[in-house]
């Protein structure tokens, strides 16, 4: 049996990280909860000896095709769009994998839902990777800053016509998008005259064919005065994102959309939202947000409430497992998510990806099996091979950091201890090991 | 068999159905409650043998156009010189659009639809709304789909109709593994038949996910969810489970393809096959994407609609000549339709109103309902001039036999939509 100080630290590293790990969870403990998310929240990435070893790609801006391009000239460029992307994808799955500290990798992912971006319509592994590296570097700072960051992100334009946004004729596309789901929340005290104004706030960025970069081109932007949410003024992108964040609506909907993928899918009792809403502050501070967020006694108390995502479950067990993280496997990984539903770089449309029963369907029980069985493979299984048949459960339960297991799992465990492979496998697709 | 129902009186810890619903979008990407049942075509192909459909039962295939299809650039009012003026870049030539009066005319990639126009099988209805338009994607497909523009409610119209219609799981059948919300009730919902077959079953999984299927004290609300789908997946495995025993035979060509990403003609291929064979399915569903396109819309569209075009006369030749041809009505709907003028971009923003179109034998040809005016407008709008309660009311009614009334909040008078 666990302390319960370590069942609740299990509870923490599975919502700040990918699933649980036994070992990380033992270190928690050591520290202290508050410590290490403290620490984590201002940790830097060049001294994580998993985010250094595993350096992002650098990718060629594939040259624009000329006015006479081939129809094979198009299709090569295409597939080498294609490959860049995959190529994008693996790194980053491999970093989630491999990165020493999973907090900031974990939070990189949630922004990634958050502004849920497509390669199907981007196609730029370089603007993809750009905006991946925002959010990354701006996902712990002042929202205000990584708000405007993503409405002049070269990929955000692109995805939501924002470079195709004019003071001829606006284009309310990305203007919408991030009120009702970036900033605000569907009914968040807008109307639709807002989206309007708004889009001619955001008129003028472009986005060049050569090298990929967003500019601002003055001519193309909206001067005259707008009147958004009350506020009249000539605004631009930096207004616009202050203006929407400043609102009432804006703290409690951020809030709570980082608790439902974190903590419980029912949002936050009204006293724990009005904390971590005060911490976050009119300065819109992510890192003081997410420090109240993972140390407010309401997130214990949640615990169990979240059904593990696919990327958090399959990235979760090459973590738990040390899966080896060579391409082949990795691209294996990828196949694994696919089939389970939910692939990064790929989110179903701007609003992210489904939770909680979505993940469950009768169809992903045998799926989630398959993967297991698979992921045990390429995994080191030390850890309970070397226990004698009698500590095995025990120990494939805190390789995988699960605090505590029902009588029902634990009989079904017993019966496979002479069998690790098997033993690890059954205990990934566990209820207990599906949960954050 | 029938499988069972959810439980509605067991919690969904947190995780409302509302926000489920919520959770859809633009993709076509829905919850699937974890009571829905996953079938296999096999499966299906022997409820078809076994169980027949009675003769000349009414079969509605519903196609959900997700994105907001712009019905202006579908049934084009060429001959209005507003419309030219709203869209001069965006405007199809009259010359090119395939006319159906000398008003209104066909997008001119849907050749297949126009040969159906003028052979008496299909009908459009204009102007389809409701009330108070919500213009966010998610939030109006919500509307359309659980058909109820004034209170946001738990559960679909089609899933509603399943509530009071019997309990055969095969009754609707959506085609995809993940299930749109207007297919999920209170009880019952559609089964979800995947267009490249089901996972093959392994070893490991009968054993661990029989253990697991058995809930415990000490399970919280997310295990317990867990343990729910595992259920949800014995009780398949159980109700098919005479069907189940051999690979779950997939028949050659199906391989590949996750249900809600395969095109509309593999999805329609499948209900073709399901309805030759006599499956005593009355609804089928299937969706298609794509939509949204706020920018150089012109060419886009035409080639959505032309994909759109093709896979519905696919769908009609592989009928042909089938004792069930007569008694099959597809009805296409999209979540909004787009704004009037063109925005900047060669594209249109997210509008309200739009045409709805049956295509059968049995539909009353010709246009139903009023064209909206071009200028006119709500805030540069269209005004919708049918509201969408009147086209279901008319369906439950005529096509499912059913009591509109014990489905939908409202039933507006009878638009004439059958022969």
């Amino acid at each position: 049996m666990t302390s319960t100080s370590w069942a609740q630290n299990a509870h923490l590293v599975r919502s700040a990280g990918f699933g649980g790990a036994g070992v990380l969870v033992d270190a928690v403990d050591r520290q202290g909860a508050a410590a290490w998310v403290e620490q984590s929240l201002h940790a830097d990435l060049s001294h994580d000896p998993g985010a250094t070893a595993t350096p992002a790609p650098a990718f060629e801006v594939l040259a624009p095709l000329g006015k006479g391009a081939s129809r094979d000239d198009r299709l090569k460029r295409r597939q080498a769009q294609r490959q860049q992307v995959n190529e994008l994808l693996t790194w980053w799955i491999r970093r989630m994998a491999t990165a020493t500290n999973p907090m900031v990798e974990k939070l990189t992912f949630g922004w990634h839902n958050h502004f849920a971006t497509s390669a199907s319509k981007v196609w730029s592994a370089s603007m993809l990777l750009g905006q991946n590296e925002t959010l990354r570097s701006l996902g712990r700072g002042s929202f205000l800053d990584l708000a405007e960051a993503m409405v002049t992100d070269p990929a955000m334009l692109v995805w939501l016509d924002g470079q195709l946004n004019t003071a001829k004729a606006p284009n309310e596309n990305l203007a919408r998008e991030f009120m009702e789901l970036f900033a605000l929340g569907h009914g968040g005290g807008y109307t639709e005259t807002d989206v309007k104004e708004g889009a001619r706030a955001l008129t003028g960025w472009t986005v060049s064919r050569v090298d990929g970069a967003a500019s601002f081109v003055a001519r193309r932007h909206d001067s005259k005065l707008k009147t958004l949410l009350g506020t009249t003024a000539d605004l631009d992108a930096a207004g616009f994102v202050r203006v929407v964040l400043g609102h009432d609506a804006s703290a409690p909907f951020v809030v709570g959309r980082w608790w439902r993928l974190l903590a419980g899918p029912g949002g936050p009792p009204p006293e724990a939202l009005a904390r971590m809403v005060a911490a976050y502050g009119p300065g819109r501070d992510l890192r003081a947000m997410f420090g109240a967020l993972f140390t407010d006694p309401a997130f214990g108390t949640a615990a169990g409430s979240v059904v593990l995502s696919p990327v958090e479950w399959v990235v979760g067990s090459m973590r738990a497992l040390s899966v080896t993280t060579d391409d082949a496997t990795v691209r294996k990984a990828t196949a694994m998510m696919r089939s389970l539903g939910q692939v990064p770089l790929d989110p179903p449309n701007v609003s992210g990806w489904p939770s909680g029963q979505a993940w469950l369907s009768t169809a992903s029980a045998t799926t989630r099996v398959r993967a297991a069985t698979t992921l045990v493979k390429a995994a080191d299984l030390h850890a309970v091979e070397d226990q004698p048949a009698s500590a095995r459960v025990e120990a494939v339960a805190h390789l995988l950091g699960i605090p505590r297991l029902s009588g029902r799992t634990a009989a079904e465990l017993k019966k496979h201890v002479g069998l690790p492979p098997r033993l690890v496998a059954t205990a990934l697709v566990c209820p207990e090991n599906l949960v954050i | 068999m029938p499988l069972p129902p959810i439980d509605p009186k067991q919690p969904m810890d947190g995780l409302t159905r509302r926000s489920l619903l919520r959770a859809s979008g633009v993709a076509g990407v829905a919850a699937l409650l974890a009571g829905a049942a996953g079938v296999t075509l096999r499966e299906v192909m022997e409820r078809g043998r076994m169980t027949p459909l009675a003769s000349n039962s009414p079969i509605l295939v519903l196609l959900s156009m997700y994105g907001g299809n712009d019905g202006l650039s579908t049934v084009v009012p060429y001959a209005d010189p507003a419309y030219h003026d709203a869209r001069p870049e965006l405007a199809y030539d009259p010359a090119d659009v395939l006319h159906l009066d000398d008003q209104l005319g066909l997008n001119p990639g849907m050749t297949g639809l126009a040969k159906l126009w003028s052979d008496g099988k299909l009908a459009i209805v204009r102007g389809v709304g409701y009330p108070q338009p919500d213009r966010s994607h998610f939030r109006s497909m919500d509307i359309w789909q659980t058909g109820s523009p004034e209170t946001p409610v738990p559960t679909g119209w089609l899933g509603r109709w399943l509530d009071t219609a019997g309990d055969d799981p095969l009754l609707a059948l959506n085609i995809g593994e993940v299930l749109p919300p207007l297919a999920v009730g209170a009880k019952a919902t559609a089964a979800a038949l995947a267009v490249g077959g089901n996972a093959n079953k392994t070893t490991l999984a009968d054993a661990a996910l029989t253990a697991f299927a058995v809930p415990d004290a000490a399970d919280g609300p997310a295990a317990r969810m867990v343990v729910a789908s595992y259920a949800a997946h014995q009780r398949c495995e159980q109700t098919f489970g005479s069907l189940t025993s051999s690979d779950g035979a997939n028949a050659p060509g199906d391989s590949g393809g996750n249900g809600n990403r395969a095109s509309l003609a593999a999805q329609l291929g499948l209900v073709a096959r399901c309805i030759t064979a006599n499956v005593p399915t009355r609804v089928y569903t299937v969706s298609a994407s794509g939509f949204d396109l706020h920018a150089a819309e012109k060419d886009a569209q035409t080639g959505q609609l032309t994909q759109i075009d093709q896979a519905i006369t696919g769908f009609r030749s592989a009928l042909a000549g089938s004792a069930r041809e007569k008694d099959v009505v597809l009805m296409a709907y999209s979540e909004f339709g787009r704004r009037v003028r063109a925005n900047a971009s060669e594209g249109t923003d997210h509008g309200t109103a739009g045409p709805v179109l049956l295509i059968g034998d049995s539909v009353k040809a010709g246009f139903h309902g009023d064209e909206p005016s071009l200028t006119d407008l709500d805030h540069g709008d269209l005004k919708t001039t049918t509201d969408f309660r009147a086209v279901y009311g008319e369906v439950l009614d005529r096509l499912l036999g059913a009591d509109p009334t014990r489905v939908l909040d409202k039933v507006p008078p009878p638009v004439g939509l059958f022969a």
